[in-house]
């Protein structure tokens, strides 16, 4: 069994105890999405606030693990000022790194960087943790369509 | 005789280890191990019996359906029913209490009329209604829980008043809690109603009188009770069972068929459409023997006497840092210890956990309502059974302290 301290690293933990860009925004003009793990009962709602194709805000709120934690507070620094566009390649990037979608969604060349949220590529090696990491860009995705 | 370590035995999955140190299987409240004696009756059975059931007339398949029938006297017997034919087979709990729910509900209830449950159900004993609701414009009413995670009678008269069916649990599977069966029952067959018990998680931790329980049906599951999975039990009375349409219809629950129409085969096989989990039966069967050869009361015994030192344990090593839901009481509670560790997630000390080998359930164990009530989107639980001993307990303590390492705190 791979060891905790692949998974525990340090800045996820950060993330986990000090959430970034956490709260509510106002909807509308955000528009708000729910997404849970019927699993272990991870709850999250996503705000987002698309301005000219640019998700110009991002918030959390919600509760659940260290992992599902940490994955959104990160995520939603990931996010944050960038384009539709990038946002979906993004999204497809780190479910990449989980190893839950194939690559060829990117374009070649365009592979955005993760930053912090490499620390999460332990979680692969612990099976029934991706749902957690996955859970806050799933809710992003859905987001992102009905924006 | 109460023979821990010869109990211990039995179990080939407890025998063994992960990377060099014990399996601590604290989680059968979601499931049970199983012990040689039910591998071995079913993989004899595979081996040397297995043939069709009630159909063929070569002497094979006479056998086999007298082993069935058989296993369904033993489960009869285990429950203290009137009749073997009282014994209906289902999947699982959650089959029992939809046959139920949903026969009962079209058969019997109208636009307005009250079903009452409680604020502990298994979401198994909440959706059924729900569904119901939707269909027939049932009204469902709750029974409320006290602050110490108990059924809160003091309204009851009330809530049951006008009802026509009353479903609750025998024991949460969350807080651990024994409802005091008996006296609702009562209660409720004086106001009228039909009375289900969800008996999941007392059939399989102590002794089980459906005569003196005085339920119209009970519901339970074989896979809690050291039987195999796919196979569980509806026990109902004679005349409730006579009344109660099947769910499913098909071969072996008819009495003849013809172009525009069918009738039933009577009780039970009225409700066993289809060929029926025939290995699974004769799992079950000997599942009961091994229980019945130690005896529900001395597994009761036992449960106690265990729930007691983790109960002690948990709150000496750990203090406020523990927070364990549910009764104090050891004679109102079973062996189910749901608690909150310090600040963390449930999710993150199942991990912890499991690094050592340490087997809880993390999550809302299917009864979302409940966990609503008591504030908690999840919780850690520690589930015990007859082949636990303290040294699992310790084991748990133990391994919950190494969150200190990874945590900070
Ligand atoms: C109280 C209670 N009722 C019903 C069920 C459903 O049992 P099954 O999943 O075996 O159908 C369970 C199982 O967790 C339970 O604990």
């Amino acid at each position: 069994m791979p060891g905790l301290e692949d998974l525990y690293r340090e800045i996820i933990l950060d993330h986990y105890r000090n959430p970034r860009n956490r709260g509510e925004l106002e909807t509308p003009p955000a528009i708000s999405v729910d997404g849970h793990n019927p699993l272990c009962g991870d709850e999250i709602t996503l705000y987002v606030l698309v301005e000219d194709g640019v998700v110009s805000e991002i918030k959390t709120n919600g509760q659940g693990c260290s992992i599902s934690q940490s994955s959104a507070s990160m995520m939603t620094q990931a996010i944050r000022g960038r384009t539709l566009a990038e946002a979906e390649a993004l999204i497809h990037h780190f479910k990449h790194m989980m190893s839950i979608e194939d690559h060829h969604h990117d374009e070649p060349g365009e592979a955005p960087a993760l930053g912090d949220l490499e620390a999460l590529q332990g979680v692969v090696k612990f099976p029934v943790r991706i749902k957690c990491a996955v859970l806050a860009w799933n809710t992003l995705s859905q987001a992102l369509e009905s924006a | 005789m109460f023979d821990l370590a010869r109990i211990r035995n039995d179990f080939p999955h407890l025998q063994r280890s992960l990377e060099g140190s014990p399996v601590v299987y604290l989680d059968s409240a979601n499931t049970s191990q199983k012990p040689t004696a039910v591998i071995e009756a079913m993989k004899h059975f595979t081996e040397h019996s297995y043939a069709p059931i009630n159909r063929s007339a070569y002497r094979m398949a006479a056998a086999a359906t007298d082993a069935y029938e058989n296993a369904r006297t033993l489960i009869a017997n285990f429950i203290n029913a009137g009749s073997p034919d009282e014994v209906v087979f289902t999947k699982n709990a959650t089959e029992s209490l939809n046959l139920f729910a949903q026969g009962w509900s079209r058969q019997r209830l109208q636009q307005g009329d009250v079903v009452v449950l409680t604020h502990m159900e298994h979401h198994a004993n909440i959706v059924p209604w729900q569904m119901m609701a939707a269909e027939r414009g049932i009204e469902i009413r709750w029974i409320p829980l006290t602050d110490d995670g108990q059924l809160d009678l003091s309204d009851l008269d009330n809530i049951i008043d006008g009802a026509s069916v009353v479903s609750f649990t025998a024991m949460s599977n969350v807080l651990g809690t024994m409802n005091p069966v008996r006296e609702i029952v009562d209660r409720s067959h004086a106001a009228g109603a039909t009375v289900m018990v969800d008996a999941c998680q007392s059939v399989p931790h102590a002794v089980t009188d459906v005569q003196a329980m005085g339920a119209d049906l009970i519901a339970f599951s074989g896979h809690k009770m050291l039987g195999p999975s796919g196979i569980g039990v509806l026990w109902g009375r004679p005349d409730i069972l006579d009344q109660l349409p099947p769910l499913m219809g098909g071969g072996n629950m008819i009495d003849d068929v013809r172009l525009d129409t069918f009738s039933c085969a009577p009780v039970p096989a009225k409700f066993e459409a289809g060929t029926p989990p025939i290995i699974e039966a004769i799992g079950l069967g000997a599942a009961v023997e091994y229980l019945s050869s130690i005896g529900m009361a001395e597994i009761r015994q036992h449960e106690m006497e265990l729930t007691q030192y983790a109960l002690d344990t948990l709150t000496e090593r750990f203090g406020s840092d523990i927070v364990i839901h549910g009764p104090r009481n050891i004679e109102e509670r079973g062996g189910v210890l749901s608690f909150a560790f310090r600040d963390l997630h449930p999710h993150d000390v199942s991990q912890i956990l499991d690094e050592k080998n340490v087997c809880v359930r993390a999550g809302h164990h299917c009864a979302k309502p409940l966990m609503r009530i008591i504030e908690a989107h999840a919780t850690v639980r520690a589930s015990l059974y007859l082949y636990n001993d303290t040294n699992d307990v310790d084991i748990l303590a133990d391994a919950l302290t190494s969150a200190d390492d990874i945590f900070g705190l």
